[in-house]
C-alpha cells in the first residue's frame, strides 16, 4: 500500500483522530469530492486549460484556480473550465498565490487540501495517493515526492533538488526527500495552523519548516514527474535557487 | 581649510538641512531627527579632526583611525541594509494580504451573483 510508506517525522500520536474515524476511512472508499485541488497559476494560459480538463476526467471537480495576476488568458482559460476561479489583482509569487488557494479552501471547509502546479508536470493519478494518508488520518502533511520515482527527470533537475532540499535541512533541521515538489495533501486542521510567510519560491522549504515547527506528522509518497519541454522552461534556473536561498537565510534571521 | 573641509563642510550642511525638513513635514519624529544630527555631527567632527579617530582604532586595536572608521561605517551599512529588508519583506507580505482579502471577496461576491 501507497500509505505504507511513510517516513514517520514526529513520534506524537494523532490529534484529531478517533477510532471509528481511523476505521471507516480503512473500509470506504475516498470520495474524491472531498478533496480541493488547489493550482496556483501565473501565465498558465497554454497548458493550464489541458490540466483542468485531465483533472475532470479524473473525477476532481472541487478545484480553485488561483491567478497570480497573470497577463496572458489564463484567468479566462480557468473561467470556462467551470472550476472556482480567484484572481490577484498584483502577482505575488508562488507563496502568496499558495497561501490563498489554501485560505480559500480553508473558508469553504475542505477536509483535504491538495497543491497541484498549473505547468502540468503532475499526473492526476498521483492526488489520490497523496490525499490517502489524510483521510485515514497517517499523517497530516503529505508531500509528493518526484525524487522518490527519479524516471525521467533530467540529471541537472535532480542535482537542484538535491540542492534545495540540503539548504532545507540545514536552514531548518528538517530532512524532506523532495521539499521543492509542488503536490502535497494537508487536512483541514494542518492548513489551518500553517503560517506561511514567504511570497516567492522559498514557500516550498517555508512549508517544510512549520511541518516541523508545529510538529506535524509528514508522509513522503512518490509520485510521477511528467517533464515536458514547456514544464522545464518553467522550472526554477540555477539563479533563481540561489536568489530563494538568500531569501530563505534572511527569512531565518529575522524569525 | 583644505578641499575636504569645504566638501564635508557643504555635504554635513545639506544632509542636515534635508534631516530638518523631513522633520518639519512630520515624515520623522524628534528621536530619529536627533539620531541622524548627532550621525551627521560625527561626520563632521571626523572630517575636521581625523585624530580623534586614533582613539577609537586603539579602543577596536586597529593601528590606522581612518581603518577603524571604514570598518565600523561598514557594519552600520550592512546593519542598515537589513533592517531596510526587513522593513521591505513586511511590506511585501502586507501587499499579498491585501491582494489576497480582495481576492477572496471578489470570489465571494461573484459566487454569490452566481
Amino acid at each position: 500500500m501507497e500509505g505504507r510508506d511513510v517516513i514517520g517525522y514526529c513520534k506524537r500520536s494523532l490529534p484529531f483522530s478517533s477510532v471509528n474515524a481511523i476505521i471507516y476511512a480503512h473500509f470506504m472508499p475516498l470520495n474524491k469530492e472531498k478533496i480541493c485541488v488547489i493550482v496556483p497559476a501565473y501565465n498558465e494560459g497554454a497548458v493550464i486549460g489541458n490540466v483542468l480538463k485531465a483533472l475532470d476526467k479524473s473525477g476532481y471537480r472541487n478545484v480553485i484556480v488561483v491567478d497570480d495576476g497573470s497577463h496572458d488568458d489564463t484567468y479566462h482559460v480557468a473561467k470556462s473550465n467551470g472550476v472556482k476561479v480567484l484572481r490577484h489583482g498584483l502577482n505575488r509569487g508562488l507563496g502568496g498565490a499558495l497561501g490563498t488557494g489554501i485560505e480559500a479552501a480553508i473558508r469553504l471547509g475542505n477536509d483535504i487540501i491538495v497543491t497541484f502546479d498549473a505547468d502540468g508536470q503532475h499526473d492526476t493519478a498521483d492526488i489520490e495517493k497523496v490525499a490517502l494518508p489524510i483521510y485515514q488520518k497517517k499523517a497530516d502533511v503529505v508531500i509528493g515526492s518526484r525524487l522518490k520515482n527519479r524516471v525521467g527527470m533530467p540529471w541537472y533537475r535532480v542535482l537542484m533538488n538535491v540542492l534545495g532540499n540540503l539548504a532545507t535541512y540545514m536552514l531548518f533541521g528538517i530532512w524532506c526527500s523532495d521539499t521543492q515538489s509542488g503536490l502535497r495533501a494537508f487536512s483541514l486542521d494542518s492548513a489551518k495552523r500553517l503560517e506561511i510567510r514567504s511570497n516567492r519560491m522559498e514557500v516550498s522549504s517555508e512549508i517544510i519548516r512549520e511541518i516541523k515547527r508545529l510538529n506535524l506528522k509528514m508522509v513522503e509518497i512518490p509520485i510521477k514527474a511528467i517533464y515536458t519541454e514547456y514544464s522545464l522552461s518553467k522550472g526554477q534556473s540555477l539563479f533563481t535557487g540561489i536568489k530563494t536561498f538568500f531569501r530563505l537565510l534572511l527569512h531565518r534571521l529575522m524569525h | 581649510m583644505t578641499t575636504i573641509h569645504i566638501v564635508i563642510t557643504i555635504f554635513v550642511l545639506f544632509a542636515m538641512s534635508r534631516t530638518f525638513l523631513r522633520l518639519r513635514e512630520g515624515e520623522i519624529n524628534k528621536a530619529q531627527f536627533a539620531f541622524w544630527f548627532v550621525v551627521w555631527s560625527l561626520v563632521a567632527v571626523v572630517g575636521y579632526w581625523p585624530g580623534v579617530t586614533q582613539n577609537l582604532a586603539d579602543f577596536l586595536g586597529i593601528d590606522r583611525g581612518i581603518d577603524s572608521v571604514v570598518y565600523v561605517s561598514i557594519v552600520i551599512l550592512f546593519y542598515l541594509v537589513y533592517r531596510a529588508y526587513v522593513k521591505l519583506e513586511h511590506l511585501e507580505q502586507d501587499i499579498t494580504k491585501v491582494i489576497r482579502e480582495e481576492a477572496i471577496s471578489e470570489f465571494s461576491k461573484n459566487a454569490k451573483k452566481d
